[in-house]
């Protein structure tokens, strides 16, 4: 009887617990777009994000582009072959990486790549103090240091995941094109009239955006909110990459649903 | 009375229900360096959060400069906030910030100075602590001496009229320890500051501090100058100053009573 | 890192992720000459459309001039109801007729508009009444073969089967 009352009490801690991280996750995001109207005056520091949120990820996010382009290039050959339609190898490559490949693998890759950066680097600020030290400055730490951070890598994401999708075409280009030499007139004239600017390319611009968001905020949350110590931190930076992982292919079947339901 | 900076009358304390600090009497004039000492956990680090606004007072009344805390709105605690410097136990220092940009972190944010006067301003702030050479040092790169040296040079870059000083002593080696204090004393004595030192280093601190609080528990345990303590019978003082294992403060956390706990008493 | 290099930085990886974004609209995809903007939307009614979808093209002389918005059926008159978008720079006279066509013998389909000849343009909301629905395959194929065997089933039952 008590075990059961124990283990009921369990699940209501945790799910009492679950709702007020919530409350304050949501009550800090407010506070970041609250906040950002500064960051915005002093544009440097927001350049400064996208240096360390987008070029340092540029590396990981061309080749995987890349390769993965021309990993769909090789198996999508493969399959088409059998119909005997390869000129559709274009518009296979190009939709699955506009709609789908690159705004997912591309946030997944920004998840781990910035992502993790973003709460180690917070949460370490916070064991260190350097968060206190800029409140006792009279500088208010979301002002500073987190708005920043958020734009710097919400406006850096988009980009990534079109550069993302623009290596994957390259990459099905060469294999397909220039390795196994499907006929290149085929493969772009066939591939622009299946793709559709603004169902599919602003479509995935979209989904970019919006993960960006949710891997941003998540970072963000997990390193302000980590225990200052270094076990506190390392957890946080671990719940930062399967959180936003979760959410992101959460999120891409709720937005997939939406945008693309009436294909 | 307004020679006194700080004004703490009554003051009471609580995280939730647990009471922290309870009718803390304390002030602070103009040109003093105070020290707050006691044993660790006793509260002295809550105190000077108090006193730097990170917590509120749950009762009684904190002057600032004849302003008081407890009904200051964040605007206004902001605007206070510049006139105070803070020293962090480790220095706190901006890692990603190389030690010219730290000094200069508070003047590029709360002022428009042009920035040729900004590098004077710095390497003036950094010569008074002796380290103007290491303008261009990374925080990585330096001693834990040496960061808290270039983080004093920070805190004093607005010109603050009260320094508060987290633990300024602790891992520090004998040198370090030794131009750590000095470097607090001349700073107060030449800028004509107040300093309120948290510590519990009580030789250095009684060699140049001019009056000691002793938390202990919650409650201001004995006050005095440095002479008054060195000179005082009083039990906890006596324990505290010579570093006497048991005494007012036990070397047991409460318990039962040994024999019974092993079951020899009958 | 100096401001200036990372200013530099910044402005590559900007510059380069537009340029990304600029290929995709150009180069991958057909940057929208079809948005709701500058188009009219017209209906046509079909027996049948076969494998027709939405978003399909609509061209006329092999032109592409719109696109196919919505697909329903009709529930009264038992037919497949097709909208489609057309770009506001064509237009076409009221008697023109519509056929669904299948690009190549198993490529997609589309639908051809064959324009007519009356005076009187086609306007926001008209329905076309000359239509022609999709040749099924199977329907076609048991033509041929009824045709053949001179069998006295008629074709258009098995084209119902399906």
């Amino acid at each position: 009887m008590n075990s059961l009352l124990d283990s009921l009490r369990g699940i209501g801690a945790r799910v009492i617990d679950g709702i007020w991280r919530m409350g304050v996750a949501t009550r800090f995001f407010l506070m970041i777009l609250l906040q950002s109207g500064q960051s915005f005056r002093r544009f440097h520091l927001i350049i400064r994000e996208i240096y360390s949120a987008g070029v340092l990820s540029l590396i990981i996010i061309l080749v995987s582009g890349l390769f993965v382009g021309m990993v769909l290039g090789l198996q999508g050959y493969e399959t088409l072959q059998t119909y005997g339609s390869e000129e559709a190898l274009g518009v296979l490559v190009s939709l699955s990486l506009v709609r789908e490949l690159g705004p997912v693998v591309a946030a997944l890759l920004f998840a781990s790549r910035a992502g993790s950066a973003i709460t180690a680097e917070i949460g370490l600020m916070k064991a260190t103090e350097q968060l206190a030290a800029m409140e006792m400055m009279a500088v208010d730490p979301v002002a500073r240091v987190v708005a920043p951070r958020f734009w710097g890598a919400v406006i850096s994401m988009p980009l990534l995941a079109a550069m993302f999708s623009a290596m994957g075409i390259l990459g099905g280009y060469l294999v397909g094109v220039v390795l196994i030499g499907v006929d290149e007139g085929a493969f772009w004239s066939q591939m622009q009239a299946a793709v559709d600017f603004r169902e599919d390319i602003l479509n995935g611009v979209l989904k970019s955006v919006v993960f960006g968001v949710a891997v941003t905020a998540i970072a963000l949350f997990e390193g302000y909110d980590a225990p200052p110590t270094a076990e506190g931190v390392s957890r946080a930076t671990t719940r930062t990459v399967v959180t936003s992982s979760l959410a992101i292919l959460g999120l891409d079947f709720i937005l997939t649903a939406f945008m693309f339901r009436g294909v | 009375m307004s020679d006194n900076l700080i004004e703490i009358r009554d003051l009471s304390f609580a995280y939730g229900k647990r009471l922290v600090l309870k009718d803390i009497e304390l002030s602070a004039r103009r040109g003093q360096v105070v020290a707050i000492m006691g044993i660790s956990g006793g509260g002295k680090t809550t105190l000077l959060r108090l006193i730097g606004g990170a917590l509120r007072p749950t009762s009684g009344v904190l002057k600032v400069d004849g302003v008081d805390m407890g009904s200051l709105d964040r605007e206004s605690l902001y605007q206070l906030r510049r006139r105070m410097g803070m020293l962090f136990q480790f220095g706190a220092l901006f890692t990603d910030l190389s030690v010219f940009d730290n000094v200069a972190f508070p003047l590029r944010e709360h002022t428009d100075l042009p920035e040729e006067m900004i590098r004077d301003l710095v390497l003036m702030k950094l010569n008074a602590v002796g380290l103007r050479g290491g303008a261009d040092l990374m925080p990585s790169e330096l001693s834990g001496g040496m960061a808290r040296r270039v983080a004093l040079a920070r805190a004093i870059a607005l010109e603050p009229s009260l320094i508060l000083y987290d633990e300024p002593f602790a891992g520090l080696d004998p040198i370090s320890l030794g131009v750590t204090g000095n470097l607090i004393r001349r700073l107060t004595d030449t800028l004509g500051v107040t300093s309120i030192v948290v510590t519990h280093d009580i030789q250095e601190s009684l060699r140049m501090v001019d009056y000691v609080y002793f938390v202990s528990d919650g409650v201001i345990a004995a006050q005095g100058t440095p002479e008054q303590l060195k000179a005082s019978d009083e039990p906890f003082v006596h324990q505290f100053v010579h570093g006497e294992e048991d005494g007012p403060v036990p070397f047991h956390y409460p318990a039962p009573s040994y024999a019974e706990e092993l079951e020899l008493a009958a | 890192m100096q401001r200036a290099t990372l200013d530099l930085w910044v402005g590559i990886f900007v510059v380069a992720g537009l340029a990304a974004v600029l290929f995709l609209a150009l180069r991958v995809g057909n940057m929208g000459s079809f948005d709701s903007a500058s188009t009219y939307t017209v209906k046509a009614s079909f027996d049948n459309i076969g494998g027709l979808k939405a978003r399909a093209p609509v061209k006329s002389a092999g032109v592409v001039v719109g696109r196919v918005s919505d697909i329903s059926f009709d529930t009264t008159l038992y037919e497949a109801t097709v909208s489609m978008n057309l770009d506001a720079r064509y237009k076409f006279p009221k008697d023109t007729s519509a056929s669904i066509m299948t690009s190549g013998l198993l490529g997609e389909q589309y639908i051809a508009l064959e324009a007519g000849g009356e005076e009187k343009m086609l306007a926001n909301g008209d329905a076309m009444k000359l239509t022609q629905g999709a040749v099924v395959l199977e329907n076609l194929i048991g033509q041929f073969l009824y045709s053949k065997s001179d069998s006295e089933t008629s074709a258009p039952d098995l084209g119902k089967m399906e």
